[in-house]
């Protein structure tokens, strides 16, 4: 997995809500069975007319936000479907960063399991990010995962909390199945004993 | 004896294999299913990595999202729908993992044929990459969706690295009154709490009301949990839990199931345990439920209006209502038994069982379709369509004019041939009413079984209770 732990880039406004996995990642690109080339069809049906034009308005259409590599968005990011896709096309796209004020649970795992920091703030935090990243280009924001910061362009800074498994991991580009592998003596042991207690579970 | 625990608190501490790190433990699974769509790249870790399925018999794999509903016998004329299922049959044979294959009459969605099969069972541990997993919790289970990476680490190690969730009691009172379903009552605390309401929590479902819904209606309530963004839900398993896992191809067997029925019994919340957030809802006031919106939370009961932007406080509501509004072609104030529909779709792990198409089968026998109505049925498994068939359901769909399709997801997520045009507008039994999830541009209202069945006759939405 790729490391993540400090990111300077531009940041995207979508102060839209409940950001459902639909609209991240459209079913009908689901259809692959291979993790990279989802970029482009990030954000599909609000992206691309019906004609697969680009649609001037959509914030990552426009000049100031085609590079951006942090999504600034509105409560509940990510809910619905599991598909891990919707990580993928934000990645393959250029997104390491999302921030909103909360987070769909397995969206939220997804993100990690991808090298993505989801970070969520205060809705006063949050409308100010908001504020930073609707000036574009001019107003980058910084993202410290060792010091759990964020860094606005006007000096700002906002603190934020993650848990000690996951910044472990994303500082450190950790394999999970790697390291769940290294008790796997345990795993062992736990079977043993539930071949006891609950035969009915292992025939 | 410790502190009292919830049903979540037993079930978590009986699956700890190992602490990893401060709160993230590493869980035992007890159950792994897995379908074409999310699995591709976690086999395909698999051999990248030289790694192996520890458990292929924990382990259980069907086809349901990409399969076409009609003229199975052309085969799969999507080529990529057709690669993705070719290849879950060449994973589950390389590595070894049961499988339902596509002329197995015993195939169908992943959550229906899991409880139908004896899959699930009270007291496991159960992930699926797929967030409607959540169904299972019906029998008392913990069991949630997962995303791709953690299908590869539960076929790897047998187990999922989790942060412990918070306990939601939700405790339904009282009785449901004729014409209210599980689905209503679901899509009412969606309403309520709002589909980041349960986020951060595992909800138990209590109560009179809870009590009295079949197995069926405990699968509907817990597969829309996820709607309100909890991780999970789960009804403690009684008597109704018991009878109906009895006897099924893979439940425990006379002797093995006296044994399991014992442990089942001590799975139920203890006197006096902590939840975190606790709601009560009173079933005896609920009505009808149906969604106008883009976004699950966007319930109503259908004696309702489509609320106007002003209507919420929040910034980002109105915004999302706004475009809601203008998505779905309509304007605020409009009475919702107004609104007319095209489309008609019974199916989806939410309302595919037997029970649900009875439901359907007693409002629409002996009336017909409106002319201007599109209205299918697609059973949940190859053997609801089997029952229905022996029970001459299928001869009453059609009849009043109903297609009457094979198993599969189908209008659910149309990652099949069923899916919506831009503008059409469905009244459907299935779980997520998003921007284009039945098709770009489609138009989604979620609602019962018995309300899909009253909008198939009268062409809009239709209050199930004053059919006549």
């Amino acid at each position: 997995m790729d490391k993540f732990d400090k990111l300077t880039a531009v940041a995207a406004p979508m102060p839209l809500v409940n950001i459902d996995t639909d609209m991240i990642i459209p079913k009908q690109y689901l259809k692959t069975i291979q993790r990279v080339g989802l970029g482009k069809s990030l954000f599909a049906e609000m992206r691309y007319d019906a004609d697969g034009n680009e649609i001037e308005d959509f914030v990552l259409n426009q000049p100031a936000y085609r590079k951006a590599q942090i999504l600034v968005a509105g409560d509940n990011f990510g809910c619905g479907s599991s598909r891990e896709h919707a990580p993928w096309a934000l990645k393959d796209f250029g997104i390491r960063c999302v921030i909103s004020t909360s987070f769909a649970d397995i969206f939220h795992n997804n993100c990690f399991r991808n090298g993505i920091l989801p970070i969520s703030v205060s809705h006063s935090d949050l409308e100010k990010l908001m504020d930073d990243a609707e000036r574009g280009a001019n107003a980058t924001i910084s993202v410290d995962l060792v010091t759990q910061e964020i860094h606005g362009p006007d000096g700002g800074v906002i603190k934020f909390d993650i848990d000690n498994f996951n910044k472990h991991c994303l500082l450190e580009g950790l394999d999970e199945i790697g390291l769940t592998l290294k008790k796997e003596n345990k795993v062992t042991d736990f079977e043993d004993a539930r071949k006891l207690d609950q035969p009915w579970l292992h025939t | 004896m410790g502190n009292p625990r919830t049903l979540y608190d037993k079930i978590w501490d009986s699956h700890i294999v190992a602490q990893q790190e401060a709160e993230a433990y590493i869980l035992y699974i007890d159950r792994h299913l897995v379908h074409e769509v999310t699995s591709p790249q976690a086999f395909e870790g698999l051999r990248v990595s030289g790694r192996k399925v520890r458990r292929p018999e924990a382990t259980f794999a069907v086809a349901d999202h990409n399969v076409p509903t009609k003229d199975l016998d052309k085969g799969i004329q999507d080529p990529e729908s057709k690669l993705q299922i070719d290849t879950l049959e060449a994973n589950t044979a390389e590595f070894g993992v049961p499988y339902f294959s596509m002329t197995d009459d015993r195939r169908g969605i992943v959550h229906i044929i899991g409880p139908e099969q004896g899959l699930t069972l009270p007291g496991m541990t159960i992930v699926c990459g797929d967030s409607h997993t959540s169904t299972h919790g019906a029998f008392g289970a913990l069991a949630h969706g997962i995303g791709t990476s953690e299908v590869e680490h539960v076929l790897v190690t047998q187990t999922l690295v989790q942060e412990k969730a918070k306990n939601m009691l939700i405790r339904v009172d009282g009785d449901l009154p004729p014409g209210v379903t599980a689905k209503d009552l679901a899509l009412a605390i969606i309403g309520q709490i709002g589909t980041a309401g349960g986020t951060g929590h595992v909800i138990e479902y209590a109560g009179e009301a809870v009590r009295s819904l079949s197995m069926e209606g405990r699968m509907t309530l817990c597969n829309l949990t996820i709607e309100a963004g909890a991780r999970a839900g789960m009804v403690a398993p009684d008597q109704t839990t018991f009878e109906y896992v009895q006897g099924r191809p893979y439940a425990p067997k006379a002797g093995a199931y006296e044994q399991a029925v014992a442990y089942w019994k001590t799975l139920k919340t203890d006197e006096g345990a902590h939840f975190d957030t606790e709601i009560v809802i009173d079933a005896n006031a609920l009505v009808p439920y149906v969604t106008w919106g883009t976004s699950p939370e966007d319930a109503l009961p259908i004696t309702g209006y489509v609320p106007h932007p002003t209507e919420f406080k929040d910034e980002g509501k109105q915004i999302a209502v706004e475009r809601a509004l203008h998505y779905m072609g309509l304007r605020a104030g409009t009475k919702l038994t107004d609104i007319e529909v095209d489309h008609v779709f019974v199916g989806s792990c939410t309302n595919g069982r037997i029970e649900d198409l009875r439901e359907v089968a007693r409002i629409i026998e002996g009336k017909q379709v409106k002319d201007s109505v599109n209205a299918i049925i697609v059973p949940g498994s190859g053997l609801v369509k089997i029952q229905a068939e022996e029970e001459g359901l299928d001869k009453i769909f059609e009849a009043a004019g109903f297609e009457w399709r094979q198993p599969g997801c189908s209008m659910c997520l149309a990652m099949n041939p069923d899916k919506l045009a831009p503008g059409d507008r469905c009244a459907s039994t299935s779980n997520r009413n998003f921007e284009g999830r039945q098709g770009q541009g489609g138009r989604t209202h979620l609602v019962s079984p018995v309300m899909a069945a009253a909008a198939a006759i009268t062409g809009r939405l239709t209050d199930v209770r004053d059919l006549t």
